[in-house]
Formats: C-alpha cells, structure tokens, sequence
C-alpha cells in the first residue's frame, strides 16, 4: 500500500540522487547543527547582511493567530535569543503592497541588515528592496524567485505536505463517513499539494477515505471559513482540515460540530479538546538560525540561502513538524504514523510516489517514480479520491 | 439536505450580519446622511463584541457593547458630516480607516483568545418545520432578534413622528426648521443608531457566527450593505430580502464546491459583487428617483460636500 519495496533499480537511482542532492546541499547541512551565532574569524564585512544590529520580520497577519504569522513571530523569539546583540524587529499586519517595502526601509533605517519577508505576496515588495539596499540580505518565505538571484535575495520553505500526509493517516483512521473536509484560501501548488497529501495519507489506510476540497478565496475571511466549514458538515464530513492563514473559525466549527479537526500552522489542541487529531505546524527556529548564521559569517551570497531552498523530512530540518496528537487517536495508529515519518525521510518516501492519479484519470506521476520537492511545487492538479475543482 | 436548503440556510446566517448594517444605514440616508464608514462600524462591533465577550463571558454584554462601539464610531461621522460640513464620503472612509486602526491595535491581544458565544437556539414547533424551520428556526439568538428590529425600525420610521423627522430630515430639512426642530440634530441621532445597528451586524459576525476575532474580518461586508440599502430602495423591509440574497451568493460557493460541482470559483466568489453592479445598473434611475431629497444632494454636491 504504501510502496515501501520500489524495484531495486529504482532504489539504487533514487540513492545516487539523495547522495547528488545532499553534496549540494552539504554547506547548509554542516551549519544546521550549530545554534549560537559564529564567532571567531571576522567574516567580509562587504559581504550582504552582514554588519547589522537588528533582524526585521514582517508578516501579513496579526502575531497570535494561531496560525501562520504567529509562527513566525514565536521563532523571531528564538532568533533574539540565539543572537542575543540583535534587536529584533517585528512588524504584524503588512500588506502585499508597498505599505512591505517602507516597512521594510523603517526597519533598514532602524539597523536591520537582514530581513525575513514572510507571506507569499511580499515576494515583489522583497525583491525591490533587495534591488535598492545591496548591503542587506532579503530573504522570502514560500514564494518562489524565478530568473536571475540578486547576491543578496532568496526564498525557503518546507515541505508541508509531509506532515498533512501524515495527518491525513490519523484522518483515515478517524473517519466514519469516510468524507474528510478541507477548507482552503486559494488554489496554489502548495494548498493543492497539502490537500492531495492528506487525500493520499487518509487513503493509504482507508481506501474510500475522499477529501472535499472548498476554497475561500482569502487568506484569512471567517465568515466565510464558517460557510464553508457548515458545506463540508452538511455533506457529511466528520473530520475538517484546512489551510489559511487563521485557523481559529474552522477549528471552532468542528469542534461545536462534534467532529474530528486537523489544524495547520499551529498546535491549537486547546480550542478543540475533544476533537483534535493532529496537524502540521510549524517551527521554524532552527532553519531561521542555519539561515542568520550563514549570512553573519558572510557566506550568504552563491549559497545554499541565495537560491529558491526547500528542505524537507529528506534532507534535513523540515520546520514543518507533526503538531501533538488529540486524545482519540490510537497508539497503533501513532506507531503507524512513526514508521510511515521515517519512511517518507528515506530516498524511496514521499506521499507522491507513482502512480499518482488525477482527477481526470491521468497519470500524473509514472508507477514508483517519485518527484521532486521542486517538482511537487508546481502541482497544479488535485489528485483521485478528492471531490472538488480547480478554476478552469 | 438539499442545496437550496443549505444556500437558504447559509443566506440567512451569512446575510444578518449585513441585514443590520443594511438597515442601520437606512435609517442613516432617511435622514440624508450616507455613511461609507459602516464597514468601521461592523469592525468596531465586531472587536468590541468579542473583547467583552471574552472578558465577561456573556455575549449579551458583549452585543450591547459593540452595538455601543458602533454608535460610537457612527458618531464621528455625525459629527464630521452634520456639524463641520465635510464630505461624506471622505468622511466615511476616514472613519473607516480609523476603525481598522484601533480594532487592530485593542483587539490584537484578544485574536487567541476563546469566548463563550452565542448559542444556536431551537425553537420548539417552529424548528421542527420542514424547509421554514432549518432556514429560518435554527439559528443563534441576534437571528431572531434581526426579525423583530427589522420590522420595529420600520415601523418607526414610517408610523411614529419621531420616523417623520428622520425621513423629513432626509427630505425637505428646512420644513423640520419650519416647525422648530433642528434638522441637523435629527440627522445625527440617525447616523448614530445606524452605527448602532451595524455594530450589532458586526457583533453577530465575531461572537455569533464565527467564534472568533480577526483584524478586517468584516472583509466588505459594510459596503455590501451600503449598496444594499439602494437596492432595497431605503425600505427596512426590503433589506431583509436583498440581505438574504446577498447571504445566499456568499453561500452558494461552499455548497456547489462541496459538492464537487465544476463552477471556477473564482467566479463563485465574484457573484455577490456582480449582483451588486447589476442591480444598481438594473434599478439605478428608478431608485435613484426614489432616494431622500437630501441625499441626492449629497451625491450632485459631492465635490463640495452637502
């Protein structure tokens, strides 16, 4: 079920790949380890981001959403105590617009040589910043550069689908309907790869296991998260996932539903003691650190951090992690989870290992080939068992 | 259930909140004021609403406050408008502006928090209806409350004299001045129980139907009512039935997309903005001759303000 004995030639073509992959990304891996800022030898002090006394964070939302943004703000924390001489900056509620490139300045002009841009809209505003200021670092989370990198711009992000792969078992599990639903923002690669996921995850336990899909085209309207989230109750389902930026409304429906909740961004077992299952949440500290360390020692331009860097359970920290799980789900159904973790951090892992089907019936991904992170970012179809549509 | 039944359901729900502000901003231009700041006074009821919610653990109180917050707010504009002559639009968005500053800043602490909200409350008899009790009967208490202040404003605006100084007010101000009342004091008490009623809109949306408290969490839904009060050509009555239908456009894309209906979403989530412009095109003269005297100056002075 979950093709864990791929044909020994394809095991050995996917072990030389892991082995290319993790050469490349050696100079990241040697610094993921270390967690104190890097003393001694006095890096090139020309080199971008270097020479600051402060780190900027902006995000789009407000700082405790139980979400996305809130995430961010609580690894700035770890930011300011790992680089104890910086001050760090923060600033919630930025718009995609202009409003981020003065923020981004204030904060420029108030000693920040390093800036982490944070929601997937800040990418334009990030990208002339780091036009205008070559002496500071600007980094992006979750969009991705295309063309040439400036020496001083980049983009990271985890693999989020791995976690809602796994919750997606625990879904499985759970379900007695077998209608799992799943409230999103937009139809992006990175919701549609988190929503097939977690179709994949429930179905590797529960073959009748479907997800209906119901977007809100915004990244954060309760109102209507709470519609959809009804929808999804009236048509039967007993288990609510989502993706946006504030969890909280759909966390809340399920839970006065009397219905099983998957949260995402945050551990938010505490708004839902009954039903929660598990969910993908973050924690970016230790990437954060890996990233402010190689670029305090001036080694950001060329490396691993000046390009469009995604990690996952694969190769090395993924700041997404599974959140705690809720009292319902089973030690069986944990263990599962656990060898299924360890399995999808090996060369032959991954939700997407073929075939993977579409909608429509296609095959998307050929019998026990399994793509790549950067291939997974451009997904752009939902895959069997989903119930739900991409704008045409 | 069947899909109209959860669209109808989901109008009603999704739409009171906009059903208050509608009528509030009725109330509002009867008395020939338009207030653009009504999507401010849903977001000051809504951030009131919740903070007092969650502190007193009583949604009553916090409706009551946030009906308060809304007024408040409402009042500014009152005072901008009525007392130093500015333009109402400007003003409008002033305090619009102003709102989504200081709903941001009082409620940031309060977007983790968890309240006790209002509950849904089934009536005996009339929830157990079919179709009539789903739709209608089975919701929270500010739902019900919506069917008795819907009507009451009418009547009060077209059976009381204190409903023939507004709407005079609206029309022909010099003839309230005629008979010794002040026009522009009658004006203001209009402006702020329409901010009054789209606090109670924005209340029902934060501790009432969603649970919870987000900056800009209104997201429009002030403007959908301000378009609306055109379209239900200034009648408190008619708002009921344009709210619900605006409601409904807000639930039908869930419910299609549940369902797997191939509809592009996008255009789902386009149609209560869509109906909005076709209405206006569709009514526009015929309403426009039927709008308060003193707001149809409001619109051909509008550079200059009233």
């Amino acid at each position: 079920m979950h093709h864990r004995t791929p044909k020994l030639a394809f095991a050995t073509v996917a072990a030389l790949a892991a082995l290319t992959l993790s050469a490349c990304t050696a100079p990241a891996d040697a610094e993921s380890t270390s967690t104190a800022p890097v003393t001694g030898d006095m890096p090139d002090a020309s080199a971008p981001g270097v020479g600051g006394t402060a780190i900027g964070f902006i995000t789009v939302g407000p700082k405790d959403d139980y979400g996305y943004n809130q995430a961010v703000i609580e690894a700035s924390a770890v930011i300011g105590e790992a680089f104890p001489d910086m001050e760090i900056l923060t600033a919630e509620n930025i718009p995609e617009d202009d409003t981020a490139v003065s923020t981004m300045e204030q904060m420029i002009d108030r000693g920040a040589k390093i800036i982490f841009a944070t929601s997937y809209g800040h990418l334009d505003a990030a990208e002339k910043v780091a036009a205008a200021h070559p002496d500071v670092v600007v980094v992006q989370q979750g969009n991705t550069i295309t063309g040439d990198f400036l020496p001083n711009e980049g983009t990271y992000f985890g693999t989020v689908y791995e976690p809602m792969y796994l919750a997606g078992i625990a879904a499985g599990e759970a379900t007695e309907t077998n209608t799992l639903g799943y409230v999103y923002a937009f139809p992006i690669p990175q919701t549609i790869a988190n929503i097939n996921a977690f179709e994949l995850g429930a179905k590797s336990v529960n073959p009748d296991a479907t997800v209906v899909a119901v977007s809100t085209s915004s990244w954060c309207d309760p109102a209507a998260q709470r519609e959809a989230a009804n929808s999804l109750l009236s048509q039967g389902a007993d288990v609510l996932a989502q993706h946006q930026d504030c969890t909280k409304t759909v966390i809340d429906a399920a839970e006065a539903a009397g219905v099983f909740t998957v949260g995402y961004h945050a551990d938010a077992s505490e708004l839902a003691p009954e039903g929660w299952l598990t969910g993908a949440v973050w924690d970016w500290g230790p990437l954060y650190t890996d990233i402010v360390n190689n670029i305090l020692v001036g080694e950001f331009t060329g490396g691993p951090y000046n390009a469009n860097f995604r990690v996952g359970y694969k190769t090395g920290t993924n700041p997404f992690v599974l959140a705690p799980y809720g009292p319902s789900v089973s030690q069986e159904t944990k263990d599962l989870i656990a060898e299924q973790q360890e399995w999808l951090g090996t060369a032959d892992g991954s939700p997407f290992v073929g075939p993977v089907v579409a909608q429509d019936g296609t095959v998307k991904v050929a019998d026990g080939e399994i793509p790549s992170y950067d291939e997974v970012d451009g997904m752009d179809y939902f895959v069997e068992g989903v119930v739900g549509n991409l704008a045409g | 259930m069947s899909i109209l039944l959860d669209v109808a359901t989901g109008g009603v729900r999704g739409g009171t909140s906009i059903l208050y502000a509608g009528v509030g901003e009725t109330v509002s231009e009867r008395a020939g004021v338009i207030n653009l700041g009504t999507e401010g006074s849903m977001l000051g009821g809504a951030c009131a609403a919740y903070i007092v919610a969650a502190e007193t653990g009583n949604p009553w109180a916090g409706v009551m406050v946030g009906a308060l917050a809304g007024a408040v707010l409402a009042g500014v504009h009152a005072v901008l408008v009525v007392k130093k002559g500015a333009n109402q639009f400007a003003s409008g968005l002033a305090v619009l502006f102003l709102s989504l500053g200081l709903t941001s800043l009082f409620g940031s602490s309060y977007v983790g928090r968890t309240i006790s909200p209002f509950e849904v409350w089934e009536i005996p008899g009339l929830s157990s209806i079919p179709i009539v009790g789903p739709v209608l009967f089975s919701h929270d208490p500010l739902v019900y409350l919506s069917f008795v202040m819907v009507p009451l404003v009418w009547y009060v605006l077209f059976r009381t004299r204190l409903g023939l100084l507004v709407r005079t007010a609206g029309e022909r101000s010099e003839a309230l001045e005629v008979h010794g009342y002040k026009a522009s004091r009658v004006r203001m008490g209009a402006v702020i129980v329409g901010g009054f009623f789209a606090g109670i809109g924005g209340a029902h949306l934060s501790i009432a139907y969603t649970n919870s408290w987000f900056e800009n969490m209104v997201a429009g839904r002030g403007f959908i009512a301000v378009a609306l009060v055109i379209f239900a050509s200034w009648s408190p009555m008619k708002v009921f039935g344009g709210a619900y239908l605006f409601g409904s456009a807000l639930a039908l894309g869930p419910a299609l997309q549940a369902r797997g209906i191939g509809v592009n979403q996008f255009a789902l989530h386009v149609i209560p903005f869509v109906l909005t412009v076709v209405v206006l095109a569709a009514l526009g003269r015929r309403t426009i001759s039927s709008a308060p005297a003193e707001l149809k100056r409001v619109f051909e002075n509008a550079p200059s303000g009233p």
